[in-house]
């Protein structure tokens, strides 16, 4: 039975024991020398964990009981989740090995929050959610603050503690609410007590209490004031992971529990999540015209777009879902390359994150400038870049659910949105003679510049075959 | 061997338009008259050796669309025959002469390149043309018209660094959107009723369409009489008819040859050529063709009138074409579509001859072409001289009386007059054309006679250094000469001839003409031939039995305007100032072109142009623009700069709007969730 066991969560083992015999061997040995190596070798353990996941699971299997499940829906979620950790842990190398930031903490703290999101997506119950959620969430905390020595960075981390404790003391007291009302803490008991479109108010209260933490963690509007903070005073890699793989687990936890504890009360949580949704879009796309640090400006992007990806929750249908996993999957792709390029953004060796900075970009570096115009229009939303299809598939659930008005109202905060991905562009193409950012060299973020903008140029052939198995995902969630 | 003479033109079109950067102008001018003139013979061949029946060569498949099933296909008949060599003759011809008209232009500097691009547009003209006469379908003639319309506009406005050439060029285009409008009008009818844009299958539904009744405009109609009224209408914007014929004057502006070729001979008669092409439609509506002939003679009149005063050569001959265009329209509007294809067909020698002889006169007094400034030109271009002459005994209709011998529009407007008479019982039309011929006579010779005779006026400079035409120009005006005189007399027969004659032309069986009264056309099946006369429909026979005052009417019409002529031009000078200024109202009101222009622009443009700047300026720029700036500019960075300000940096802050978020939630699912 055991064995069964953990021969679902095998992955999730092999990481976590991988995690903990990296950190005794660091401890022991080289410390701080060896980060290199790690970083490369749990980016590669990770890749081959993706794979593994990828190509050799089938069918849905449960484990202790039902705390744990393993289907379409958390493999996609997963793969998703490993790739994007990996390519953030190798792009920030460089940068990292440059301002002395090379802790061999950092690979194996990104790897344990990885096994913390792994869990989230897996979570089918009220406990295995919480223990995910905390997990990721302490080594993110951490990795926040890694650069001890410098204040922003320090607060950044202080900051996202606490608001992040807070978020969890909300999630945990809906989590209790459900639970007397539920009796029970799996999601598979939750959904018999629900029942179908008749749920007792307080197992509501508890559902939006759930929400209100899971918002916290997606930075959907009005919790999202920790984002830009966060995004601006952590060490520019780490922001790229906050801004990858973290949305994606807690975007696929919130899916898994509205759809497997919640189900029956659909219509209670759309509205909510609509609501979200609708703000978050507009306030991301609003305030982020105000920006001049490339950062901020990224974290207000990446909460206009975790608006996106609500609205095609917020369908509470398979088409809402399956456009949620590949918006995900376009959003992570397009940071990934824009991240890439920010991290390389210096002037005489020192980080820059002011976009005025960018000024004539496209005449000192042709290829680099017009990759970037290629993300920031696909991030824009523009035809016929990949990007566009993400915003189509939201903009289409929303549509076929009857949530017409939000779909329009998405149209129309993607306009506004496209004001400063376009500035950026006119920066780089049309922007004033001023100080020009360093030459950069050739490196693994260049590369995943470049392989980002093709992505997304080449991508609209047929999304690399995201869509069907995105909609395979989609129906092992939602039934 | 049609597939050719439809194709080759557009390819030589397309080489010159957009090769000639590698062939060479020359090469390009040489190339597009080549072709010309080789399938100009090849339509020759296939007039000359057509039998009469009518023959479909498919092309290729090209709108399957619902029920709507069409093949690009080739209608070969008698129509499409005459047609055939009339576009190609002339076109070739016009070609030819074209680079010795356009081989130096002043309205071109030194080292602009523009006779590849004139050569390219002449020639896609005469591939639209092709395709419009050789039209197996409506949707496909439609495509025609309007490539002959795009290609008029582009030669319009060739010179297109003259604002009156472009003002002339846009001019045309938007006149002929009205009519188009009505014929587009008339093919979406057609479709709708009889399911099929086929002209076969719309003229075996000709019987089944005069008893429908349709509703369109709130009203009820005969379904024949509308779409026949409609299709009239694009036939009217087409072929510069009274009230969609102010841009026929204007075309002028174009280069000479463009006149000759487009605005003359082929590009205008398409309306006739329309009408005639629907006789099986045109017959089951009376009260269409009815209009037809009223419009016709109208046009006929009105413009004599208007050409007798006017005093710019083109122009002159501009308002003669109208004016028989409309001589046209009252015999294809009578029942008499022979007669109409026989006036069109003669015309378009002699008129292309009249104009080119004009560029003639033109290109030889260095682009003068106020005929106050020519006089005793004779001398100085005898060659043109002839050719005008011939061209004007033609138009004017000189010619035997009672007998089949005499110049080109002897014959043909003679058949017309005389189609009139039977066709209207001596009627309105038919008094027009009579009047309208005297004036036909009147205003040609005016023309010849300040051009030709009297002593030079104007500058003596351009007098002094006027030349005759180069070969290259005089060769065509020679041929078409022939056309002007024998056309006429050659193909009497087949076209005004006995009823036998012309049915075996056309290709219509022979025992329709005995046909008894009671033997209604079979239902469903396309009468056979090219041009259908319904069994009632005796008009031709009728005409060749008119009195003899009716057929030496328009000989001695020309007569007199011949006498007129002499009189005011040759014999007293001084006479033309003081009849304009004993009746100058008359004289201003004709000179004005009866103000259509005016009255047009007060009704028509004004209003339109001012709802346009209403809603340019109020509508778009006030309202659209307002609301949108006002909001990217006003409402958003407002927006930006709060959300700016709440974001302090205080956790405090943060933290309170966390629980702010999660008590407006809570209370929104107390007060409206699941609860109730």
């Amino acid at each position: 039975m055991i064995q069964a066991d953990l021969n679902v969560i095998l992955p999730e083992i092999v990481l976590a024991l991988y995690a903990m015999g990296a950190l005794l061997f660091g401890v022991y040995t080289g410390k701080d020398r060896l980060t290199g190596p790690l970083i490369w070798l749990t980016a590669g353990v990770m890749a081959v964990l993706a794979a593994w996941i990828g190509i050799g699971g089938e069918g849905t299997r449960e484990a202790f009981g039902g705390m744990f499940h393993d289907d379409g829906f958390s493999r996609f979620a997963k793969v998703t989740i490993l790739l994007a950790g990996a390519a953030v842990l190798v792009m920030g190398q460089d940068f990292m090995a440059k301002r002395d930031m090379m802790r061999f903490e950092y690979p194996l703290l990104v790897a344990l929050s990885v096994i913390g999101m792994m869990v989230m997506v897996s979570a089918g119950d009220l406990m295995a959610l919480y223990m995910g959620l905390e997990l990721q969430s302490l080594s993110l905390y951490v990795v926040a603050a890694m650069r001890r020595d410098s204040a922003r960075s320090t607060e950044a981390g202080l900051k996202y503690f606490v608001l992040g404790a807070l978020s969890s003391g909300l999630l945990l007291y809906g989590a209790s609410l459900t639970y007397g009302f539920a009796g029970t803490t799996l999601f598979s008991g939750i959904i018999d007590a629900a029942g179908e479109g008749q749920a007792p108010l307080g197992l509501l209260f508890g559902l939006i209490f759930v929400m209100a933490g899971l918002a916290f963690k997606v930075s959907a509007v009005p919790f999202h004031m920790w984002t830009p903070d966060v995004y601006e005073g952590a060490p520019t890699p780490v922001t790229a992971f906050f801004a990858t793989a973290p949305k994606v687990a807690a975007m696929g936890l919130l899916a898994r529990v509205l759809h497997d504890a919640f189900g029956g009360v659909n219509a209670d949580w759309s509205q909510v999540l609509a609501v979200l949704s609708l703000l978050s879009m507009f306030l991301g796309a609003v305030a982020a015209i105000g920006q001049t640090n490339i950062k901020r400006l990224m974290a207000y992007s990446s909460i206009a777009h975790m608006g996106y990806a609500l609205m095609g929750l917020a369908a509470g249908t398979v088409l809402g879902v399956q456009a949620m996993l590949v918006y995900m999957a376009i959003y992570v792709t397009m940071n990934v390359g824009t991240f890439a390029f920010i991290l390389s953004m210096e002037r005489d060796g020192q980080p820059v994150t002011d976009i005025a900075a960018l000024n004539q970009y496209a005449r000192a570096e042709p290829g680099r400038a017009l990759a970037m115009l290629v993300l920031l229009f696909s991030l824009a939303g523009v035809p016929p870049l990949v990007g566009f299809f993400g915003k189509f598939y939201v903009l289409r659930a929303a549509y076929d659910a009857g949530l017409v008005w939000l779909a329009v109202a998405g149209v129309v905060a993607s306009v506004i949105g496209a004001f400063y991905y376009l500035r950026i562009v006119y920066y780089m193409y049309f922007g004033e003679e001023g100080e020009a950012l360093d030459r950069s060299r050739a490196s693994v973020a260049g590369v995943l510049l470049m392989a980002s903008a093709v992505v997304m140029v080449v991508g609209v052939v047929n999304l690399f075959g995201i869509e069907t198995a995105a909609r395979a995902a989609a129906a092992a969630l939602v039934n | 061997m049609e597939q050719i003479i439809l194709f080759a033109p557009l390819l030589a079109a397309i080489i010159a338009g957009f090769g000639w950067r590698i062939i060479g102008e020359q090469a390009a001018q040489w190339l597009t008259t080549g072709i010309l003139f080789l399938i100009c013979v090849l339509s020759w061949i296939v007039f000359l050796g057509h039998d009469g029946t009518t023959e479909h060569i498919e092309v290729m498949r090209w709108i399957q669309s619902g029920t709507l099933d069409t093949s690009w296909g080739i209608r070969m008949d008698r129509l499409t025959a005459i047609m055939l060599i009339v576009v190609t003759t002339v076109s070739a011809l016009v070609h030819l002469y074209s680079m010795g008209y356009m081989a130096h232009d002043e309205n071109w500097g030194e080292g602009e390149r523009y006779k590849a691009r004139f050569f390219a547009y002449l020639s896609f003209f005469t591939f639209a043309m092709l395709m419009l006469v050789t039209a197996d379908n409506l949707v496909q003639m439609f495509f025609g018209w309007e490539g002959v319309g795009v290609a008029s506009y582009l030669l319009i406005g060739f010179y297109y660094k003259k604002p009156s050439a472009n003002a002339a060029a846009i001019k045309a285009f938007v006149v002929n959107r009205v009519g188009d409008f009505g014929f587009a009008l008339g093919i979406l009818g057609l479709f709708f009723l009889v399911d099929s844009i086929m002209l076969d299958d719309i003229f075996a539904a000709g019987p089944m369409l005069a008893e429908t009744q349709l509703t369109f405009l709130w009203t009820e109609w005969n379904a024949a009489n509308l779409l026949a009224f409609l299709l009239f209408i694009g036939a009217m914007g087409k072929s510069a008819q009274l009230f969609l014929h102010t841009w026929l004057p204007d075309a002028m502006e174009g280069p000479t040859p463009v006149s000759a070729l487009i605005h003359a001979a082929t590009m205008v008669t398409a309306g006739v050529f329309l009408v005639s092409r629907m006789s099986p439609l045109m017959e089951y509506a009376p009260e269409a063709k009815t209009i037809v002939v009223y419009i016709g003679a109208m046009t006929a009149f009105f413009a004599a009138t208007v050409g007798l005063v006017q005093n710019d050569i083109k122009r002159v001959i501009a308002y003669s074409t109208c004016s028989q265009l409309g001589y046209m329209f009252v015999a294809a509007g009578v029942g008499v579509y022979s007669v109409a294809m026989f006036h069109l067909f003669t015309h378009a020698f002699f008129k292309a001859m009249l104009f080119l002889g004009a560029g003639s006169v033109i290109h030889g007094m260095h682009h003068e072409q106020d005929m106050r400034n020519y006089g005793g030109l004779r001398k100085k271009l005898p060659y043109t001289f002839w050719a005008m002459m011939v061209g004007t005994l033609a138009i004017t209709g000189v010619g035997i009386p009672l007998t089949h011998i005499g110049f080109a529009g002897f014959l043909s407007k003679d058949a017309v007059i005389e189609s009139a008479w039977a066709g209207t019982d001596a009627g309105f039309a038919f008094w027009a054309l009579v009047i309208a011929a005297l004036f036909t006579s009147f205003y040609s010779w005016r023309l010849m006679f300040m051009t030709f005779y009297g002593k030079p006026r104007g500058d003596k400079h351009t007098h002094e250094h006027a030349h005759e035409s180069p070969m290259v120009m005089l060769i065509p005006l020679g041929v078409l000469g022939l056309g002007a005189v024998f056309a006429g007399m050659i193909w009497f027969g087949s076209f005004f001839g006995d009823d036998e004659q012309v049915n075996r032309f056309y290709g219509i069986p022979e025992h329709h003409a005995e046909a008894s009264e009671d033997e209604s056309p079979t239902e469903g099946v396309a009468p056979e031939g090219a041009i259908f006369m319904a069994p009632d429909n005796t008009v031709m026979h009728d005409a060749h039995y008119a009195p003899k005052w009716v057929k030496v009417s328009p000989f001695f019409a020309m007569l007199i305007g011949l006498g007129f002529a002499l009189w005011f031009y040759i014999l007293d000078p001084k006479m033309p100032r003081r009849v304009a200024e004993a009746n100058r109202p008359l004289y201003l009101f004709l000179l004005n072109k009866w103000y259509f222009d005016e009255i047009y622009d007060f009704v028509l443009v004004r209003p339109a142009k001012a709802l346009g700047r209403i809603l340019w300026k109020r509508g778009d720029g006030g309202v659209i623009d307002g609301t949108l700036n006002g909001i990217a500019m006003g409402a958003i960075p407002w927006v930006t700069r709060l959300a700016g300000r709440a974001q302090s940096g205080y956790i405090f802050t943060y933290a309170f709007a966390m629980v702010i978020g999660i008590v407006v939630l809570v209370t929104w699912m107390a007060l409206g969730g699941g609860a109730q």
